[in-house]
């Protein structure tokens, strides 16, 4: 067993990605991420792929998107569509609770 | 060992097309799929499906689970039958199970069950793509490449997120062995859980993925975030709630109850007339962070037992006195 005791780096809202460093993470092709800003579902900042920034909540996003394309057998519109009606049913339950 | 009856899993008959198949599996795979339901049991049920599917879509494996017969009960308690494999080539071969499941996705995960291996072997499931195996050796000679990244669930406390903690994990990954078959690895490794984490959030450790080939460094892993179920406290991103019971004179005359929190008791005033389900808000007591979240109370009313001559007589003087009709808006 390793002794040591191993400290991360909490991947949030803070952190930036780059393009390689998502693909590599969520084991994808570069060109599965452009398809991905191209549609819409994850957000980026900056002008070239050399340039472009996702924020740590791309993550998690990437990765759902994938499952959700090879699980459900979705098209990237597919994949858009239940990410945006799942935020959507995520916003409305918090309202709901807080009520 | 129990049998599985994967008919009974997908639903569908014993002699239902291949096409009756796929549909039950994309209704079912969309009903479960971890994330979309929200259905307590959904990545149980999701593994069962995807195990099921994995079988009855291939011809092959499907043809050799029928030869166990059709009188098996889910449950009940099996051992194959010798031979009964015998003329079916796929043993040991490379699958391609369509179970939906990441490799090495958390402990315990991407395996199917034993039901499963002993009738098919380990090397039945999704070893493709991710594997990470790649990185082992056999490379090329004077190739480098980095290490792939992982992926592990990990759970830990509610109390553990307000406080930070030093956790252990143990990882089970499916590895190649030197003769090509997929083998389970347990390693343990400790991690700190820094304070303020939040559920669905990734630590990302550096170097703790696949080895890379040549100098290459190694990949790294990604422990995913997961809230231990807890008996006060539920976790909605950075809020928390607890239900918390009340008498029906303190929601009535209102005042100072206790409540806990996870770091530590608090007085909470109750306004008068607080009706059962109201939320009072304990401001920047959710998991902390900037800005930390909030504690919702959610006043839950209960009704003291009757079950003493005083009380009686307590809750007869209330009737008495109280011009109370709670079904007075039903006109009865």
């Amino acid at each position: 067993m390793n002794q040591d005791v191993l400290t991360g780096i909490v991947i949030d809202e803070r952190v930036e990605l780059t393009t390689r460093d998502l693909c590599r993470a969520c084991a994808t092709s570069t060109e599965w991420v452009v398809e991905l800003v191209h549609e819409g579902i994850v957000e980026v900042r900056g002008e070239t792929l050399e340039e472009w920034r996702f924020s740590g909540a791309a993550l998690a996003r990437v990765i759902r998107a994938r499952r959700l394309q090879r699980d459900l057998d979705l098209n990237l519109p597919g994949v858009a569509l239940v990410l945006e009606l799942m935020d959507e049913i995520e916003a409305l339950r918090q309202q709901l609770r807080r009520l | 060992m129990e049998f599985k009856d994967y008919y009974k899993v997908m639903g569908v008959a014993r002699d239902a097309s291949q096409d009756d198949i796929k549909r039950a599996y994309r209704k079912l795979a969309r009903k479960y799929h971890p994330d979309v339901s929200k259905e307590a049991d959904a990545e149980v049920r999701f593994k069962e499906i995807g195990e099921a599917y994995a079988v009855l879509r291939d011809p092959e494996k499907r043809a050799s689970y029928d030869e166990l017969g059709a009188n098996w009960k889910s449950g009940q308690d099996f051992r194959p039958p010798p031979n009964w494999d015998a003329g079916f080539e796929f043993r040991g071969g490379p699958g391609g199970a369509g179970g939906g499941f990441e490799a090495g996705a958390g402990p315990g995960a991407g395996e199917f069950s034993d039901f499963f291996e002993t009738l098919f072997g380990r090397g039945g499931f999704r070893a493709e793509g991710r594997g990470r195996a790649q990185g082992g050796p056999g490379g090329p000679r004077g190739f480098r490449a980095r290490g792939e990244d992982h992926h592990a669930k990990v759970a830990v406390s509610i109390e553990d997120a307000y406080q930070g903690a030093m956790r252990t994990i143990t990882l089970r990954e499916p590895q190649l062995d030197d003769s090509g078959h997929v083998a389970l690895r347990e390693r343990s490794l400790r991690v700190n859980i820094p304070k303020g984490v939040r559920e669905g959030q990734r630590i990302r450790l550096t170097g703790q993925g696949s080895p890379g080939i040549g100098d290459a460094p190694a990949g790294d892993l990604y422990l995913e975030i997961a809230f231990e179920a807890h008996p006060l406290y539920s976790v909605e991103g950075r809020d928390v709630y607890l239900d918390l019971p009340v008498t029906p004179w303190e929601a009535a005359l209102g005042g100072k109850v206790k409540a806990p929190t996870p770091t530590g008791a608090v007085d909470l005033s109750i306004p008068a007339g607080a009706t059962n389900g109201r939320k009072l808000r304990l401001k920047g007591r959710g998991i902390p962070g900037t800005p930390p979240g909030d504690l919702y109370a959610v006043l839950q009313l209960t009704v003291p037992p009757a079950d003493t001559d005083a009380a009686k007589a307590l809750y007869r003087r209330m009737a008495e006195e109280l011009d109370y009709n709670p079904r007075g808006r039903m006109g009865v």
